[in-house]
């Protein structure tokens, strides 16, 4: 017997949450267009409210609470999970920009609590350590928006379609090297380009090998681009690397363990969002460059074991 | 002389802004620097964080010649985010949180709470009839001064009454995002608006 699996709604009509007479809150659109609102900015892991306020001042469109920022995951090992709801209460308490919170990937549970505590978005993410192996989260029932990593097409295709309002890239977390970023980004986008030269028989293969639902696969084909706003995440620690991949197609960009692990944070953080608002003239690239201090030490990406790598976490 | 808008560019969906002009055929580029600036006639301030806006504009030398033109009646037009930024006071801002003016107004920031808050609703706009409408962390005029006519409210539920759109003069605000929903009339009015000084 053939069985039809339903595709989940992709246009806001069809994913109401509450409807009071004309309002509707959770809509695609008032998700989506959250992550617009953050386009050309530069959003920050902090693990304190008193971090939250220093790339508040920086001028962060908005803040991911987490627990521990990737480098100090991969220093001290064991299991990753979402920060304490003391701590967002504090980091929600302390700053009046949006604030982003970590779940692990298929962990619904710790995203109905994020939802419940008010965070703003909710990532996805394989800096925390996956909760199901097989299943991310069916985002679309939650009223929060959710941003996920992707490192392809295809897997990008598979968070939208699960809900996902935001891709960004998964880069190779806590390492300060941008080399997994770059890879992403650039997959990412030869992906997109290659679809659009597809005729109509051919996306329904490259569906296929994407893995990725049909209708997804031709709108994007069509637009030649994705249906959602794409970041860039993983290593980045200076305003060259953000710069960088603004530059590559990155409509903002996340900065983990770049700022916090590195030797003047406030500098830094203030650097990298200047940076990534005029990425495309060097010489301001090159003047908010100047006396940054230390970089954080960063890990080189090619030498490290499969076993320690995060972007291979979700599918 | 042909019409030229500019979109305030620092942050935010500039973009979906310089689209929606493009589409109505308007000549519109993006503004980052004061050189920039001094080729526009009119100025959009997009959607984005208002903070961060802020601090970009002060930081490159851009928020004193801003509020210098729009005080000398460059048109200008605000959606959101650059409704805080024309708007002469900002409740729940951050203290060192500037504003270019333009409409006498108090504008408080995510007035209607949270991401989870954020919704879509219909709302009746005077001049342009009844407008689907997205409103993301979004702030409202909690306060009007005499000179500044108001062009929609919510109607119902618990912001009923709440002004969400207003126009002084030569400047326009909304509360919600034209540029996200395709629908191009408010955009449509503002130009108007602006060539109807152009012409002058």
């Amino acid at each position: 017997m053939a069985v039809t699996i339903p595709l989940p709604p992709l246009i806001e009509e069809s994913v109401p949450v509450s409807t009071d007479n004309t309002t509707t809150t959770g809509t695609a659109r008032v998700k989506r267009g959250m992550a617009d609102m953050l386009k050309g900015g530069v959003i920050m892991d902090v693990v304190t409210p008193e971090q939250a306020k220093i790339a508040e001042d920086a001028g962060a469109v908005a803040v991911m609470a987490l627990e521990r920022v990737p480098a100090d995951i991969r220093a001290e090992g064991g299991v990753s999970r979402m920060s304490d709801p003391d701590m967002i209460d504090g980091i929600v308490g302390a700053v009046s920009i949006p604030v982003m919170a970590k779940a692990r990937i298929g962990h619904f549970v710790e995203a109905q609590v994020l939802q419940s505590l008010g965070v703003d978005y909710i990532d996805e993410s394989e800096v925390l350590t996956p909760a199901d192996e097989v299943n991310h989260i069916d985002k679309w029932p939650f009223t929060v928006p959710f941003v996920c990593g992707a490192t392809n097409l295809g897997e990008a295709l598979r968070r939208i379609s699960e809900g996902a309002a935001m891709i960004r890239s998964k880069g190779e977390p806590g390492t300060g090297n941008v080399v997994e970023a770059t890879r992403h980004m650039r997959q990412i986008r030869a992906d997109i380009k290659r679809l659009s030269t597809y005729d109509e028989a051919e996306l329904y293969a490259a569906a296929k090998e994407l893995r990725a639902p049909y209708e997804l696969v031709a709108e994007i084909a069509e637009s030649g681009s994705l249906p959602v706003v794409l970041f860039t995440a993983g290593g980045i620690a200076t305003p060259a690397d953000a710069a960088m991949m603004m530059q590559l197609g990155a409509e903002g960009v996340f900065v983990g363990s770049g700022i916090f692990k590195s030797g003047d944070p406030a500098k830094r953080a203030a650097a990298i969002v200047q940076a990534t608002t005029f990425h495309d003239d060097p010489d301001v690239v090159a003047k908010v460059s100047r006396g940054l201090g230390e970089a954080m030490v960063g890990i080189n990406v090619t030498t490290m074991p499969d076993s320690e790598r995060m972007a291979t976490r979700g599918w | 002389m042909d019409l030229t808008i500019g979109v305030l560019a620092l942050q935010g969906d500039f973009r979906e802004h310089l689209l929606a002009l493009a589409e109505l055929g308007v000549l519109a580029r993006p503004v980052r620097r004061v050189e920039e600036l001094d080729t526009v006639h009119a100025l959009v301030v997009p959607g984005g964080e208002s903070t961060a806006i802020s601090k970009l504009a002060v930081d490159f030398g851009l928020a004193g010649p801003i509020r210098e033109r729009i005080a000398a009646g460059m048109p200008a037009y605000g959606s959101c985010a650059g409704m805080i930024m024309l708007g002469a006071e900002v409740l729940d801002g951050r203290p060192d949180q500037v504003t270019f003016g333009g409409v006498d107004m108090v504008v408080r920031r995510n007035a209607f709470g949270r991401q989870i808050d954020s919704f879509e609703t219909d709302v009746e706009l005077d001049g342009i009839g009844e407008f689907r409408t997205v409103f993301i962390r979004a702030p409202w005029a909690e306060t009007v001064g005499p000179d500044v006519e108001v062009i929609g409210r919510i109607k119902g539920g618990r912001a009923d009454g709440r002004i969400v759109a207003v126009r002084q003069g030569r400047v326009m605000a909304t509360a919600f995002h034209p540029e996200v929903t395709g629908d191009l009339r408010v955009h449509q009015t503002f130009v108007d608006l602006a060539r109807g000084y152009l012409d002058q």
